[in-house]
């Protein structure tokens, strides 16, 4: 297979418009760090981003950055630390559970936005989609246009940056992201709850997340989970362990902590991390990385409502022999499966009635092609979002079938 | 500003058309009369008046439905409406239109604390939401100056802002799901209970969409627990420049306040006169900054903020001792647009979004637009997120002074566009903007936005003659221009 690396917009342009007159499809790539997400396809030519690379914009008193999308997110990241700024919604970095190589942080920052996906601070920053304030790209019809703008408060048109926002690509070729940066906290505690079983901790999580104490985090580890974690405290509790963070101005953190660990009094054995512990373990968590069973074992990960969470769990354990843990105070659950052919689809799905969606993250490419990754929706709504690629991409030139089969 | 041509033939339609929405509607869901429909003739922009061809105020998702298909069938336009408060003319009627009041859709289905989050009917007013939680100590986060009349329907539609959006985001921040009858009566359910949508965002999609995608008769909203304490400080300048750079230094030092309002000369002269806050009238420029959170985070980063003021040559710094003296501070700027309405006959209330280190220099040329037309402007401005609400004073029974007025507006918000903001920060593009699209976006922009449209309503029935200044069809749209021979590329780096 061929690969295409533009140096800018007009040779993006051109290779979409190769693309529809040649009748090929296109695989779009940055650093193609999260190839393994999504459904398998087979193209014509990949268009790789990653030519198209460097901050364009970055004024910090303005909370505002522009990149081109195959700018590393390494670079973004460097870029803000030495402002004492960061991406606040926290982008998962994958390398760890769909390359098997966690040493670095990869992946563009046209990828990160473009899958949408979000780490711990979800509760109460939102996710990546709320942190794009615009962009350019070029459509599958072989035109290049632009969305939104530079800053926060714009109502000006559709809004769609997000749309764009977890399309995989399937839309249009996003050449350049502006987004929302947030000062870092100056200061991160989390409080930890010891052997709570998994419908306390939800009750935990709850009275935490519905206290007046802004919490950045609540994620709930079994023992088994706990177990994986390089940090000492959660490893050698033996013990399930629930996570609370917050963050802020010192005195505001230290005040904070305490509150929550008088909250806590009387629930479970209560501990305290402090920065650098704390750090790692939030790491581990968005990541994924604190699911046992590494190897070839299937993952999905499952958004519900909160207060559901261990309810499900429940229900998908008892049919499946799984291991999970959880995040964004119970809505969020990670679930690692013996590999399956089928990836017990049915059953894991079968539990979300009230709401939700199972995406399957990783498995082998036989099985993302047979099981629809991404979870299938009501027939209006698939149907409105067929005509919605139709409006961006008539010709299924840009990643066909990444989403959808046949689309 | 034009208005599509009536279409004659739905004109002449209007009786069959009543007796169907009766059908749909039985009791006295279907307004005709001419007298009960001029309550219908405008919203909060009231320049522009309209009577519709009829209003009808359905009960449930499944008339809205019926009467969406059939309008979809027959080629009859709708315009949604909620508490018609809109400063853009979102809801501006059409004559051969029907106006689709959801003002009957007015309770609140569920309150969800485990979840933290509000099920509710569109019609309900955004204070009714936190009115029904505060009890817990909750609330819902974004607060339009309308709070107390705009529905929640509504502030999806036009993704509402509001005075503390830079610490707890718009209405596209806060809104988890929505129940949403689509043009061909088909209903959909975006998000819900749960934190994140997958596939297309349409939720996303549809929040500000301007009543152009699809009708809601459902929300879920997402609800906070109140912060333990707020505190605010009211800080003066010497000149607008100063108290740019303060803005600047706070958020350059991280933080984040839960308020920051920034307002020049004659809007402190309004608001004093008005309401007795306590403002100095010796400064150029006044600021009132807003900390919430715990009680030691407040009083930590109060201390910083006063520090900041002071180095950025603050003339007169004010800190609230009580829970009454912050809201003292507040109830001027909470007053603004009365108090500017008390010393002219008619204002015009602009609403452009600028980077915020711009601001001084956006003041000063819209000083010399103020000269250059004779009209006075006042200015009130998010300072935090950069959002600038110019009050332009005129007198509507001078001939041509409206026109005058109008003008004035478009070179400010052409102003806005041209330092790198945009048309419009929270009011939305309605009427108001429509024709000044193309000073931000060109031609390819709008069109690929119309597309979009199409996905949703192919003939164009929804709330024809807002946002896009051009109608395109949606088959000339949906054309793609592929261009002859297959040739490889040979400027493109291959490997």
């Amino acid at each position: 297979m061929e690969t295409l690396r533009p140096d800018n917009e007009t040779q993006v342009v051109e290779a979409t418009q190769w693309a529809l007159s040649s009748q090929s499809s296109l695989e779009i790539c940055g650093t193609a760090s999260k190839r393994g997400l999504g459904r398998p396809m087979e193209t014509a030519a990949r268009l790789d981003l990653s030519r198209m690379s460097g901050i364009q914009l970055y004024e910090p008193k303005e909370l505002v950055m522009s990149a081109l999308a195959g700018t590393p997110l390494a670079e973004i990241e460097a870029a803000l630390s030495e402002q004492n700024q960061h991406l606040a919604f926290e982008p998962i970095n994958y390398s760890a559970l769909l390359l098997g190589d966690g040493s670095a942080t990869q992946g563009s920052i046209g990828g990160v936005f473009i899958s949408n996906l979000t780490g711990p601070r979800r509760i109460n920053i939102g996710s990546a989609r709320d942190h794009i304030l615009g962009f350019h790209a070029v459509s599958g019809r072989g035109e290049s246009f632009k969305s939104g703008g530079r800053v926060v408060k714009n109502v000006t048109g559709f809004d769609l940056s997000k749309l764009i926002a977890g399309s995989y690509g399937t839309l249009a070729v996003m050449t350049e992201v502006t987004f929302k940066v947030i000062p870092a906290p100056e200061k991160s505690r989390t409080v930890l709850v010891l052997g709570l079983d998994n419908n306390t901790a939800m009750r935990v999580m709850s009275e935490a997340l519905g206290s007046p104490y802004e919490v950045s985090g609540a994620a709930h580890l079994p023992e088994r989970a706990a177990k994986e974690s390089k940090v000492d405290y959660v490893t050698d509790a033996n013990a399930a362990i629930t996570a609370i963070r917050v963050e802020g101005p010192g005195p505001s953190v230290d005040f904070r902590c305490q509150a929550l660990r008088d909250i806590f009094q009387g629930t479970g054995e209560v501990e305290e991390l402090h920065t650098q512990n704390s750090k790692t373990l939030w790491s581990e968590i968005r990541d994924a990385a604190l699911l046992p069973d590494k190897g070839d074992h299937q993952v999905w990960r499952l958004s519900v409502p909160p207060a559901e969470g261990a309810g499900i769990v429940r229900a998908v354990l008892d049919k499946v022999d799984g291991a999970v843990f959880f995040d964004w105070g119970g809505g969020l659950i990670w679930l690692s499966i013996k590999p399956q052919t089928d990836a017990a689809n049915k059953i894991i799905r079968g539990t979300m009635s009230q709401g939700g969606h199972a995406t399957l993250i990783k498995a082998a490419d036989q099985v993302r092609s047979s099981v629809p990754v991404f979870h299938p929706q009501p027939e209006p709504l698939d149907q409105l979002s067929g005509r919605i690629k139709d409006a961006f991409d008539p010709h299924r030139i840009l990643n066909p079938g990444r989403m959808v089969a046949g689309r | 500003m034009k208005m599509p041509e009536p279409d004659a033939d739905i004109l002449a339609r209007r009786s069959e058309i009543i007796r169907k929405m009766q059908d749909i509607v039985p009791g006295e869901g279907v307004i005709s009369e001419e007298d009960e429909l001029r309550a219908y003739e405008c919203d909060g922009l009231t320049a522009y008046q309209q009577l519709p061809l009829i209003v009808v105020l359905p009960e449930n998702t499944g008339q809205v439905s019926e009467i969406l298909k059939y309008c979809h069938e027959t080629g009859v336009k709708i315009v949604p409406r909620g508490a018609g408060t809109s400063l853009s003319g979102g809801a501006l009627p059409l004559a051969d239109a029907i106006t689709l009041g959801l003002g009957k859709f007015n309770n609140i289905l569920e309150i969800d604390y485990e979840n933290r989050c509000v099920v509710t009917q569109p019609g309900v007013t955004n204070k009714a939401i936190t009115d029904a939680v505060e009890i817990r100590n909750f609330y819902y986060a974004p607060d339009p100056s309308s709070r107390i009349a705009c529905s929640i329907g509504g502030n999806v539609a036009e993704n509402a802002g509001g005075m503390h959006c830079l610490k707890y985001g718009l209405t596209t921040n806060n809104v988890l799901g929505v129940k949403l009858v689509l043009m061909n009566g088909e209903t959909v359910e975006l998000g819900g209970k749960h934190l994140e949508s997958e596939g297309y965002d349409l939720l996303g999609l549809i929040t500000g969409s301007e009543g152009l995608l699809g009708v809601i008769t459902e929300v879920t909203v997402r609800i906070l627990q109140k912060p333990a304490t707020a505190r605010a400080l009211l800080i003066g300048f010497p000149s607008n420049e100063a108290g740019g750079d303060c803005v600047s230094e706070i958020i350059g030092a991280g933080i984040i306040p839960g308020g920051m309002e920034m307002m020049d000369k004659l809007a402190i002269e309004a608001m004093e006169g008005f309401v007795n806050s306590g403002y100095p009238l010796d400064v150029e420029s006044l600021l009132i900054v807003e900390l919430d959170g715990p009680e030691v985070e407040v009083d930590y980063l109060i201390g910083r903020v006063d520090e900041i003021a002071k180095k950025s040559g603050a003339v007169s710094i004010k800190i609230s001792q009580s829970e009454k003296e912050r809201q003292q501070f507040w109830a001027g700027r909470m007053a603004a647009f009365p108090s500017v309405g008390r010393i002219t006959p008619d204002y015009y209330c602009m609403d452009g979004t600028i980077p915020r280190h711009r601001l001084p220099e956006v003041l000063k040329r819209i000083s010399e637009l103020s000269q250059h037309y004779g009209l006075r402007v006042a200015n009130v401005f998010h300072a935090g997120d950069g959002n600038l609400h110019p009050l332009i004073l005129y007198d509507a029974n001078i001939p041509g002074e409206l026109e005058k007025t109008e003008e004035f507006g478009s070179e400010i918000l052409k102003l806005c566009v041209e330092v790198g903001g945009v048309l419009t920060g929270e009011h939305g593009v309605g009427v108001e903007k429509r024709d000044l699209m193309s000073e931000m976006f060109d031609e390819e922009d709008l069109k690929q936005q119309q597309r979009v449209k199409c996905a949703f309503d192919p003939g164009g029935n929804l709330n024809p003659g807002k946002v896009y200044p051009t109608l395109h069809r949606c088959a000339e749209l949906g054309r793609v221009h592929v261009h002859d021979g297959a040739l490889r590329f040979p400027d493109i780096p291959r490997f």
